[in-house]
């Protein structure tokens, strides 16, 4: 295949953001479009990630996104035209402080004003929501039933060939080692295997996006912080259905579809080292969650474990805007640790952005200008 | 190569039929992780010891790359599935 010199847009990343971008600018009609990947398709963030989707938040902007998206999954294999996994289970929310429990109630207020169906459920509820849960030391819990997980490899893939569908090119093994600006504005891209020239390029390289940013002169605050998670094999359903999240129990737990549980916590130090490694620690720890929260996981047997990063900002809220300093040069990332559930809804929103049209959810608060001006949005709800 | 081996199981933890492998490399899934991601093969309890090989001729057959300069996919921990309790008694430091 001889090389393609130019574009009218290339993406930097193909995880769910490039992939959503990429499809959604071709759907609203651009016609060039090149999506670079340094791996293979899906193997960064997306491909690693807890596949998780919400819309309990604690900010109104994670709120609407969050609605948004759920929304989105919730017809995008039609849309797309392959399955993606989804499995509306609900999210239930495990308090066992108070002042915890009072902060899921007054997020709960703000979901229910903006939509959102988010209610109080006892423990009794809980346990018919989740029926292997042992959970007496909690003092409460939420829980909103459109909350769930989908598949974030078959989302990913799906939006890749509905892109490739519509002309989008994919290229797998190419690495951008530089972005090429003039005059204030970007100019293209150079990589592992050549050049290409083009009036827009799109930062969507998740753990990696800093560096990117930097090519492009773009500073921006993001950091990466590895984070692991382990899956079992496959059981009978209904172990735990729901995803099954803590804030100060520090843990996040489901049930595919298919039967295998996955969990995941926040590690202890953020490791930064750019290093995917795996760790005993982790194991232990995250096994004894396990059989503390859902006993009848005892001979359950854990086959894999793996990690992934989170792209963080210090409002843990993500970027998303055009860079002021380089005209043409876009940012989607820094989503900390939930890019793949805002997925469908970012990479429309960016793609309205591009093309010069007003985004159907304002994004302006989301340009990296928030942290020089000292006006973060403080995301509570993280694990 | 004959359609009557379609059928074959490949990846017998997850099911996944050779029809089904040679289906998603004539795509462009031609490394053994991308299939993995699609199709699940070597996610079940084996991680791969059964079909690993099978599928790395596959992609072999396509890409007319040799077996032993394909990328074999990523090897996880633990070795071997090993149950919640045991982990979670703990090992010795």
């Amino acid at each position: 295949m001889s090389w393609k010199r130019t574009a009218d847009v290339v993406v930097i990343g193909a995880g769910v953001q490039g992939c959503s971008i990429a499809y959604n600018l071709a759907k609203m009609g651009v016609k060039d479009i090149v999506v670079l990947e340094k791996g293979t398709i899906c193997s960064g963030s997306t491909g690693r990630c807890g596949a998780g989707i919400r819309a309990q938040w604690g900010t109104e902007m994670n709120c609407r996104f969050g609605l948004a998206a759920v929304g989105k999954f919730e017809q995008l294999h039609e849309e797309l035209g392959m399955d993606c996994g989804l499995n509306q289970s609900g999210y239930l929310m495990v308090a066992y402080k108070d002042s915890e429990f009072e902060q899921l109630q007054k997020s709960m207020k703000l979901q229910n004003s903006l939509g959102i169906n988010t209610r109080v459920v006892t423990y009794d509820e809980a346990k018919e929501i989740c029926p292997g849960l042992a959970a007496e030391d909690a003092v409460g819990f939420t829980f909103h039933d459109r909350d769930g997980h989908a598949d974030p490899f078959l989302t990913t893939f799906a939006y890749m060939e509905a892109g490739k569908r519509l002309g989008v090119k994919f290229l797998r093994f190419t690495e951008a080692t530089d972005v090429k600006t003039v005059a204030g504005r970007v100019a293209g891209i150079v990589s592992s295997r050549g050049d290409i020239d083009a009036p827009v390029v799109v930062n969507a390289a998740g753990g990696y996006s800093q560096f990117i940013s930097k090519m492009a002169g773009v500073e921006i605050p993001n950091f990466s912080e590895r984070h692991e998670i382990l899956i079992t094999e496959p059981v009978e359903p209904g172990v735990c259905p729901p995803m099954l999240m803590s804030f100060s129990g520090n843990y996040y737990i489901q049930q595919r579809p298919h039967g295998s549980i996955i969990g995941g916590c926040s590690p202890e130090g953020h490791p930064q080292d750019y290093e995917l490694g795996n760790s005993w620690d982790f194991l232990e720890m995250m096994s004894r969650t396990f059989v503390r929260l859902l006993p009848r996981t005892k001979g359950v047997r854990v086959v894999r474990q793996w990690s992934g990063l989170y792209n963080m900002t210090p409002d843990r809220q993500p970027v998303l805007c055009e860079a002021d300093n380089v005209k043409g040069f876009f940012l989607s990332c820094g989503y900390s640790g939930h890019g793949f559930m805002f997925g469908p809804i970012s990479g429309e929103l960016l793609a309205q952005l591009i093309l010069g049209q007003e985004p159907w959810i304002p994004i302006g608060m989301l340009h990296y200008s928030r942290f020089e001006r000292g006006e973060l949005l403080i995301e509570p709800a993280v694990v | 190569m004959a359609g009557k081996n379609e059928d074959i199981i490949i990846c017998r933890c997850e099911e996944v039929t050779l029809g089904e492998i040679r289906e998603w490399i004539e795509k462009g899934y031609e490394t053994f992780d991308e299939l993995k991601r699609v199709l699940r093969v070597g996610m079940g309890p084996c991680q791969g010891r059964g079909c690993r090989e099978m599928i790395l001729r596959e992609i072999s057959a396509k890409t007319k790359v040799s077996v032993a300069d394909i990328h074999p996919g990523t090897f996880r921990p633990p070795a071997k599935p090993v149950k919640l309790a045991v982990l979670a008694k703990g090992g010795d430091k």
